[in-house]
Formats: C-alpha cells, structure tokens, sequence
C-alpha cells in the first residue's frame, strides 16, 4: 500500500511545546515515527560555566516551567551532597511540601490538557480552575506562581507560619473535594474511555527495557517510583506508589490522578508533622534531639480520618488573607565549594529526574547534566505509535506528558 | 441525568465563578515578588546584589553612584533582596504596570566617599 | 562520593548485554570533558532503586559502540552526546549524525571546553 509521511507538529494544537514527529502513514494507520527534536534547545547545561553553583539554582529551576521546585531540589541535593551538608529537618518537610505542591499543580495541568487533546474542553477548564487554588498557595507561601525559587543550598530561603499551614489545609481540603468531583468525568465516562482506553499500550517488559520513568512505568505495572529513595522527608513519611496495570493511555491517566489525590494527602502528612524550625544559626546543634522516626501506617490513618472529620474544611475559599510572613531563611550554613560527584534522583510530576554534578573546587561547576523524564519517555513513544490510528497520535503523545523544554534543556 | 440537574440547579443558585475583572481585581498575596525596589539613599554601591543576581540584569558602579536594573531581565527570585546588607532592596507585591517599552530602572544616588578623601574634604 | 566501576572501550557492549541479561535499565549516560583532549563517559544502570556507575574514560576522536542496540534508550543520549561533545559512536539504532539539535553546517562542539571539530565517522 502507498505511504505518506506525514508531519506532526513542532505547531499542533495538542502540543504545548514543540516536538516535531515525521510520521509515517499506510492508510491511517502510523507504521513508523521518527523525532526531530532541537526547538528549545537553550543550553542550560552550559550555562554552569559562567553562573555560580549559586546562581545555577535559579537556572536549572528554568529547565522546566512546570517543575521548577524539584528541579532546584534535585540540584541542591546534589551539591549537598558533594559538600557534605547537613539539611535541618524543618527545611527537608518544606521542600517535601512544595514539591509536593508541584506535583499536584502539574498533574492537574496535565489533566486539563489531556482533556483538551480528546477536544473535552469543559473539562479542561474544570481541572484549570481547581489548579488555581494551588498556585495561589504557591504564591502566598513562595512569592512566585510557578518558579518559586524557594530552595537554596543547605535549606530553603521560605518558612511557613501556623496561620499559613492551616490556610494550606483548607484550600486543598476544596481543592480536593472539586477534583473527587471530577473524577466520575475522568475515570469513567463513555466518551473519555472511549478515546483512551487501549490505546498507545506498552507492555510491562517494553516499559522497563525502553526505560520509561513516571507515570509511564506505573501505569505499565511497576511499582517503581524515585519517592521510595527517600529525598528530601519522603524517608521519614514513607511512600507507596500507585500502579495501574494496563499500560494504555486511560491507566497513565488513573497514575495522574490518583497520584494528584495522593500527594495531597502527603502535604498534608508533612504539615502535620512540620519539625519545629530551626534557624541558620544554631543549626550545628539541631539535629541531635529528636531523632526521626517513620510514620506508622495507623498515625497515617489517623491524621486522614481527622481531616475528613473536620467540617470546617467544607468552606469555600475565602480571598487570600494577609497572614503575617514568618521570618525567611531555615537553612545550614554552607561553606567552602563543592569539590567531587554525586548523582541524585528525585521523582518530579513525569517521572524519576536524574542530576550528575560535578564540581571542581572552584565556584563554577565543572558539568551539571540533567537527565529529564520526558527524555527517557521519548523511546516508549517511539515504540508505542506505529500500529495506531492517526487519530490517536494527540492522544498518546499527550500521555506521556511531554516536557520538550525538559528534554532539550 | 440527575447528576446534571443537581449541577445546573446548583449553578443557578450560586453566584457566578469567575470574576468580573475590570470591577473585581485580583490582588497579590503579601510576600508576592512583584517589583523589585531600592532606596538609592541606603544603597552603600556594595555591588553583592550585582555579583549575585543569577540573570544579571543589575549593573552598580560604585564611582559614579549608580544603581540600574534590566527590568525585562529580572527573574524576580529575590536573591538580591536576600543578600543585601543594607536592606535597601526590597520587593513590593505589585506588578510593574503594562509599558509600551521596555525599561530600565535607573536610579542615581550619592556615591560613599572613602575615609581618606571625607577627611580631606573637611 | 560517586563510586564508579571502570570500563573499557571492548566491554561497552558486553557490559550493556550483561546488565540487560540481568534486568538492569539503563537511566542514562553522562559525557564530560576530562582535560584537555579526553572524556569522561558515564554509564548510569538502575535496578530495584540501586544505581550503578560505569566509567568509560577515552582520548578524543575515539569510537565509541553504541549500546542502542541492546537497549533501544540509549538513542537518544548517544545522539546527543554526538551533538554536545563530538564523540562518535558506531551503530546507533537511529542515527541523527550531529543534527539532533544543531544544524548540519555547526561544526564546532559547544559543550567542549577546548575546540573539537565535528568529525564524520
């Protein structure tokens, strides 16, 4: 039968960012596809050459828009590793938190997009709206929207005040209420399983040997995720991935928003159990005290059935209150230059990101190379179109969640 | 069916979910980075918010007493804020209003003699 | 500090059949620059949330073998290693020859510190 070689993208209309994918067609169904990447290449990697391993921090959290936090938190754990830095304890549940935070703001943009790529525009606008409730958080709690810059080596340069935690507990104790809403839409209407349910399926051994990450592994059955490593507090809270087993669109999508839910929960874990602060100067001698244990599976429980009790978290959101800012900086003080390697892992919203630092005693890095999710999950996409319909192809580009600004960097 | 007519029942009787912009304006939450503004008359021209700023966009010299900021380069994370000793930067949580061009904040102050040269002086 | 494992030019592919065999996936590759004319090549293997690291140290202009075909991943790094550091690997499963993300008439490397023109292997 003839081919035609058909062009997707680097403009389409389900592509936030512009991936170029040279598709091969017999009829309409795709039998090969090829990527052109290098839209948005910046090199930022290169950058380490001239900005300070200080500066970097506010560099790498430019690598993606959506995920800056735990990009700067990936770094950060890097070169404290390197240099041998103690992160207090307080600063660690609100790195957790932030990243967190992102976690469910990314998704819930993740959720609307793939919505909008079925054409469900309603439903896009319905994620969005819930979506603002966080980044209103962001903003009180951070003083940015989306890259937050709230990590610095050796901690954060933000505290959290009580009246802020509580507020924090409100808005996503709403913010989850409308997403369960939403989840009769998402999960099980007609229309929408229609249009994910089988298609783009990668099997348990492809996801594995193509070396998918994320959402893309879990919903493939493996219940692998870079939270179980234990950055930041995750080895004091604990972690459980979620997995789904079928390996198609529809499940990536139940990982998302399941995991939207979960890391809600998680926030509010990390709140309930915030160690007290510790400022930057008496730091030295914090960390001997309370010495930290795991949470239990029944404390867990217990704080999730207080919140479901309290009824006060049923009130709508009033306007942002004027809370009084706590003091800045909960951070270790750091000192000298990293000098040696580390290779760190955190899990960002797309899957596991990988950071290799590389210092030489010197105030500039010698190499930072970034290993972003999207570029791992760029073979399975590979693997995954030919032997589908055209029609699909927005679709399942769409589930892998592509971060093209990520994957060029 | 029934699902749908609670919601547009609901709908009816709520008022309306967005809001109604040019009357009702939004605000920023205290705290919120949204100009970066210096009080030349504290500014001692250190220049650590200059060596420090990730994207470069400040340029101090401290001979002729300068202070300026790329307005359009500032990433607005505050590290200048941070490290200043003299607490002269600060960030207020207004944006910068929409401008025809771009603009550069120029702001000339006295610069600090050295102790050598105000002894001289007197 | 980073423990690596090092390797040598001959094994690269073995090493990759190897850790396939036994269920390692490989989470990428790292390149970088190591004096004035040799690299550094990192090969980054994940199992069960355990890493491990192989080092390849070559001089410039050296040869690599691709292990995109034992694990089709690699592709994509290999490629862009291709672009950033002009070093050469034989046998990429799909093969971008120093376009990924440059155009073809860039000849110089630009993540080298020191100048090495795009060779053609």
């Amino acid at each position: 039968m003839a081919r035609t070689i058909l062009p997707f993208g680097p403009q389409h209309p389900v592509l936030p960012e512009p991936l170029h994918l040279k598709l091969t067609i017999e009829d309409e169904t795709v039998v090969e596809a090829l990527p052109t990447l290098g839209y948005v290449h910046r090199g930022l990697e290169k950058l380490c050459e001239v900005r300070d391993f200080n500066q970097m921090i506010q560099i790498v959290e430019r690598v993606c828009g959506i995920c800056s936090c735990l990009h700067a938190l990936c770094y950060c754990e890097g070169v404290e590793q390197i240099m041998g830095v103690e992160v207090p304890r307080r600063a660690k549940y609100l790195r957790t938190i932030w990243g967190e935070l992102h976690r469910i703001h990314s998704h819930l943009l993740w959720l609307g997009l793939f919505a909008d790529a079925f054409g469900f525009e309603s439903l896009f606008m319905q994620f969005w709206r819930v979506r603002e409730r966080v980044m209103d958080i962001m903003e009180a709690t951070c003083g940015n929207r989306v890259v937050v810059s709230v990590n610095v080596i050796g901690g954060v340069r933000r505290d959290l005040s009580p009246e802020q935690c509580q507020w924090i507990e409100e808005q996503l104790a709403v913010s989850e209420k409308e997403i369960k809403q939403l989840s009769d839409t998402i999960l099980s209407d007609y229309t929408v399983k229609k249009r994910t349910v089988g298609k783009g399926v990668l099997t348990k051994e492809q996801a594995y040997q193509l070396g998918a990450v994320g959402p893309m592994l879990r919903g493939s059955g493996w219940a692998q995720d870079a939270r179980q490593t234990g950055y930041a507090a995750f080895g004091e809270l604990g972690f459980d991935p979620i997995v789904e087993y079928d390996g198609d669109s529809y499940a990536r999508c139940a990982v998302r928003f399941r995991e939207t839910l979960q890391a809600i929960d998680i926030v509010r874990l990390a709140i309930a159990r915030l160690p007290a602060g510790e400022t930057a100067a008496n730091v030295s001698g914090a960390m001997e005290d309370d010495t930290p244990k795991p949470v239990s599976a029944g404390e867990r429980r217990d704080i999730m059935q207080a919140y479901n009790r309290d009824k006060r978290h049923r009130l709508a959101a009033a306007p942002p209150p004027n809370l009084d800012l706590p003091a800045g900086l909960v951070a270790a003080k750091v000192k000298g230059k990293p000098d040696g390697e580390a290779v760190t892992r955190v899990e960002q919203p797309r899957g596991e990101l990988m950071y290799y630092l590389k210092g030489n005693g010197s105030k500039n890095m010698e190499r930072v190379r970034i290993r972003t999710p999207t570029f791992a999950n760029i073979p399975p996409l590979l693997a995954m179109l030919p032997g589908c319909e055209l029609a699909d192809v927005p679709v399942i580009v769409l589930s892998i969640d592509p971060c093209i600004s990520c994957t060029e960097r | 069916m029934f699902n749908m007519t609670k919601n547009v029942v609901t709908n009816l009787l709520t008022k309306s979910s967005t809001r109604l912009y040019p009357i009702a304006v939004r605000g920023h939450f205290e705290g919120f980075r949204g100009t970066l503004v210096c009080n030349i008359d504290e500014c001692i021209f250190c220049r650590t918010c200059m060596i420090k700023c990730p994207s470069q966009c400040i340029a101090v010299d401290n001979k002729a007493g300068t202070w300026a900021c790329d307005a359009m380069a500032c990433v607005y994370c505050g590290v200048c804020v941070d490290v200043c000793p003299t607490s002269c930067l600060s960030m207020t949580k207004e944006h910068r209003p929409v401008a025809t061009e771009q603009q550069t904040i120029f702001l000339q102050g006295v610069p600090k003699k050295k102790k050598k040269e105000e002894a001289a002086a007197e | 500090m980073l423990e690596t494992i090092p390797l040598s030019l001959e094994a690269v592919r073995d090493i990759a059949k190897e850790c396939f065999d036994e269920g390692w996936r490989l989470v990428t590759m790292s390149a970088n620059q190591v004096g004035e004319d040799s690299f550094d090549i990192l090969y980054h293997y994940d199992k069960d949330l355990t890493m491990k690291h192989y080092r390849l140290t070559i001089p410039k202009e050296t040869v690599v073998p691709s292990i995109s075909p034992v694990y089709f991943a690699a592709l994509l790094v290999e490629n862009e290693i291709r672009d950033q550091f002009g070093v050469c690997f034989s046998d990429i499963v799909l093969d971008f020859a120093g376009a990924l993300y440059l155009e073809e008439e860039v000849r110089a490397m630009p993540f080298c510190k020191v100048s090495v023109a795009q060779k053609q292997c």
